[in-house]
């Protein structure tokens, strides 16, 4: 086979790549959302950043001696309006202390998109450089974290939260930790 | 009873259309008039056997029968008519058969126009449309039927998302499926041809019309469902970069660059494998896409429910056809004769140059939308790259290819002279400066990409009159002279004047969504905000009953000093069957500009939280859509395409390159 001749087959090649992917996302027991830390047990990485709305700042010291939960959204991220319901049930039966951390967005978008979609959260931190996320290893938006009273990681979910995932991981981690 | 009807209808499209297959495929083979006929036939009949099954579920749509699942599902009995109507297709199944209705619908017009169509040609793109449609139509029967009964029958149906119960979303999915899966005539001609061995300037010229067609429908759909995030999603966004919003902006990006290489192939019979490689790939995304928005593999608001069989049969079905499509390229396309040679600065050079920009283009939003499916690979998850990606990356991309929409028209065939064509381009130097300089004056010096932006839209809505202009030879010859040569252009020629034209206007109001200025504002009755130096006055609130919501209809005067500009009645609407809060902007527009207002949350003191913003230009993203459209649709009715003529222009083939027949 000439090399002119084996150009054409290029695209079939580039599919084919193309199909294994698209066939992972399908394969059985393939869960999206599951992922390992390696900061979980760990101590959360320390920050301070500017908080939204002229508000104070949001620091990791504020999380003195109780269970929070972080969650990274922007305002440009689709995932993220499908989760806000939760959030917001959350923040409305005060089940759990939700702190968000805006990633990589512009303020006044921020703003806009809590107004539309309700703001669970106790305060809101901006984290224009990403520098944050990136020293607790988000792979991207949304993304949540439990740290526990001691400071320390104790479960992430990658992507957006769903009632299925505060039933069956967000409930049985407050009774562990001991939420009172 | 009826529904059951229905049911049995798509079973026997099914068989028709393996009929349909058997006899063209074995017709043109052996060249044999009758057989492909009765093929003609069978494509008809398929359509009509659809539409009956379409037609029995619109019905139990219309009379609310919620013994059939799928109506109950999607559906409830207070609801505007309308809005029953496009239940219809507002979900999967539903959705699916609408879907193989337009599939069924291109091949029987290919059927009904394919007289004047050499017959074996006729028969093989029938025969490809055929295998399509008994792969969706396994689709449907085996994992998304519509036509399952429900027992005992719920007294009332789970209703439609309210956020879809709108006019504008309502006619939105049927001209999208329109426009992609039209793409599948172009798809199975290039399939026709990899099995002819040949493609020549008369095949180009029957595949341009139906990509024309599908392409304008394409842009209309697109266009109405930027609009409706414009006016529901309530913040004026317009695109968010939503995986099903690329899925239908990828076909369109390819579409358009297999538009513009078809006129390369039909004028100067050349860049034919690429031109093949390109109808390919235009449908393959169009599946592609279709798989994205039903696999559950990617997050969007759009997303139907998922089933993991579905996935895995539409990933089954996507290999086969796009797998099946790719190894007979490779099998067949070298086959191909190379056509004519040309200098990189030419006609065909621009025109090359758009389908590589635009193809990177397509690229980009095709990576930029899997790469949460990438990221699987070491683990990834579902996420979103969001607008930062595609802002950095689908953007500058962009800019070299509009800045050569000006210029690629001016060129001649095989070898331009750029100097030349910029030369004769100096009015429209002149009317970017102009634009920049009153862009920068209005916005009091706004975002300077904003004001290059309008500088750039300037430059190509310019070029595009002085390429007319130029062809009519206007202020250069005697009137009488320019009104004979006005009516001798032949109108795909206006029709792409117009097009370009469309896109500088688009690309305008894109540009100046940087100028926006808003307020945000807890007010009380009777206060008032000032916007963009207008003043809105809060008048009232009161409750507002619709057929199945509540609301909170606010009434709002839009003030300019003292003289009133307009009443604004912004609301919220409570649906209880849902449990869900949608907000119903008020707009008021003079095409120019709008003046955008949404109603925010109360806090219960008498307050309420207003959004007011004014957005300069706006309305032109949507019109400029709409022009594009029409263009498309002017360059279709050209006498060229009508049935017989491209016949006898194909007999005499070598026609004379003539710079203005583009």
């Amino acid at each position: 086979m000439s090399w002119r001749r084996a150009a054409y087959l290029l695209p079939l090649i580039a599919f084919a790549a193309l199909a294994i992917y698209l066939s992972h996302g399908l394969a059985p027991g393939y869960n999206p959302e599951l992922l390992p830390s390696a900061l979980i047990d760990k101590p959360a990485p320390a920050f301070d950043l500017v908080g939204l709305k002229g508000e104070a700042r949001l620091s990791n010291r504020a999380f003195a001696d109780e269970i929070v939960f972080v969650n990274f959204f922007a305002s440009w991220c689709v995932p993220c309006r499908e989760e806000s319901p939760v959030l917001m049930d959350l923040a409305r039966r005060n089940v759990i202390v939700l702190y968000g951390i805006d990633y990589k967005d512009k303020p006044e978008d921020a703003e806009k998109f809590l107004q539309q979609y309700g703001d669970p959260y106790r305060r809101i931190g901006v984290d224009d450089s990403g520098r944050t996320a990136i020293n607790f290893g988000v792979y991207g938006v949304p993304e949540t974290y439990a740290i526990d009273r001691t400071g320390h990681i104790r479960w992430r979910h990658v992507g957006p939260l769903t009632a299925d995932v505060v039933k069956k991981e967000i409930m049985p981690l407050l009774q562990e930790l001991g939420a009172s | 009873m009826i529904i059951e009807l229905g049911h049995f209808a798509l079973i026997l499209a099914l068989a028709v259309a393996l009929l349909q297959a058997g006899l063209t495929f074995t017709g043109a083979a052996r060249n044999d008039l009758n057989l492909m006929a009765a093929g003609r036939l069978a494509a008809m009949a398929q359509f009509a056997l659809i539409a009956l099954a379409f037609a029995t579920l619109v019905h139990a749509y219309f009379v609310s029968d919620f013994s059939v699942a799928n109506v109950a599902e999607n559906s409830s009995s207070a609801k505007p008519l309308l809005y029953k109507l496009t239940s219809v297709w507002g979900n999967h199944e539903g959705s699916m058969v609408l879907w193989v209705l337009i599939l069924a619908l291109y091949g029987a017009a290919i059927a009904w126009f394919g007289d004047a169509m050499p017959p074996r040609l006729c028969a093989r793109v029938l025969g490809v449309k055929a295998l399509i449609a008994i792969g969706f139509l396994l689709f449907i029967l085996l994992t998304s039927n519509p036509f399952l009964r429900l027992s005992p029958a719920p007294e009332e149906g789970m209703g439609l998302n309210p956020i879809l119960q709108d006019p504008g979303l309502a006619f939105h999915p049927p001209f999208l499926y329109l426009g992609y899966v039209g793409f599948s005539v172009a798809f199975a001609f290039a399939i026709a041809a990899l099995i002819d061995g040949r493609v020549d300037a008369a095949w180009a010229r029957w595949v341009r019309p139906w990509t024309l067609a599908s392409w304008c429908c394409l842009t209309l759909g697109i266009a109405m469902g930027s609009w409706w995030a414009y006016y529901t999603l309530g913040w004026g966004g317009w695109w968010f970069w939503d995986p099903v919003e690329n899925a239908s902006l990828m076909p369109w990006l390819a579409g358009t660059a297999l538009l513009h290489s078809a006129i390369v192939v039909e004028r100067r019979d050349t860049l034919k494998s690429w031109t093949i490689l390109l109808a390919i790939l235009t449908f393959s995304l169009s599946l592609v896409g279709t798989f994205l928005v039903r696999s559950g593999v990617l997050t969007s608001v759009h997303a139907f429910a998922l089933d993991p069989r579905r996935g895995v049969f539409i990933l089954v079905l996507l290999c086969i056809a796009i797998g099946g499509s790719l190894a007979l390229y490779a099998w067949r396309a070298p086959a191909l004769e190379p056509g004519g040679v040309f200098a990189p600065i030419s006609r065909e050079g621009a025109l090359l140059l758009n389908n590589l920009i635009l193809a990177s283009c397509c690229a980009t939003v095709f990576i930029g939308t899997l790469y949460p499916l990438f990221l699987d690979a070491v683990g990834g998850p579902k996420l979103s790259v969001g607008y930062p990606f595609f802002d950095r990356t689908f953007v500058p991309l962009m800019i070299p290819l509009l800045l050569a929409v000006g210029i690629g028209p001016l060129l001649a065939w095989k070898r331009g002279d750029v100097l030349g064509a910029l030369q004769r381009l100096w009015a429209a130097f002149a009317a970017v400066i102009a634009a920049i300089l009153i862009a920068y004056y209005l916005s009091h010096g706004g975002p300077v990409l904003s004001v290059l932006g309008i500088g750039l839209a300037a430059w190509m809505g310019a070029a595009a009159v002085v390429e007319l202009a130029d062809r009519l030879r206007l202020f250069r010859a005697p009137w009488s002279e320019v009104v004979r040569r006005a009516l001798a252009q032949p109108r795909a020629s206006y029709g792409m004047t117009l097009a370009h034209f469309g896109l500088a206007v688009t690309v305008a109001g894109i540009a100046a969504s940087g100028f926006e200025q808003q307020s945000i504002a807890l007010l009380h009755l009777g206060q008032t905000l000032p916007v963009a130096g207008y003043t809105l006055r809060f008048d009232g609130i009161g409750k507002h009953d619709g057929v199945n919501y509540t609301a909170d209809r606010g009434d709002f005067t839009l003030l300019d000093g003292t003289r009133v500009v307009a009443q604004l009645e912004p609301e919220r609407r409570f649906f209880p069957l849902q449990q869900q809060t949608v907000s119903k902007t008020a707009i008021h527009t003079n095409f120019f500009a709008d003046f955008y207002l949404a109603l925010g949350d109360p806090d219960n003191k008498g307050g309420w939280a207003v959004r007011a913003y004014w957005k300069p230009l706006v309305p032109f993203i949507w019109i400029g859509g709409v022009i594009m459209a029409f263009g498309g649709g002017v360059s279709l009715s050209d006498r060229r395409w009508r049935v017989g003529v491209a016949v006898r222009r194909a007999a005499k083939s070598a026609l004379p390159a003539n710079r203005s027949r583009a």
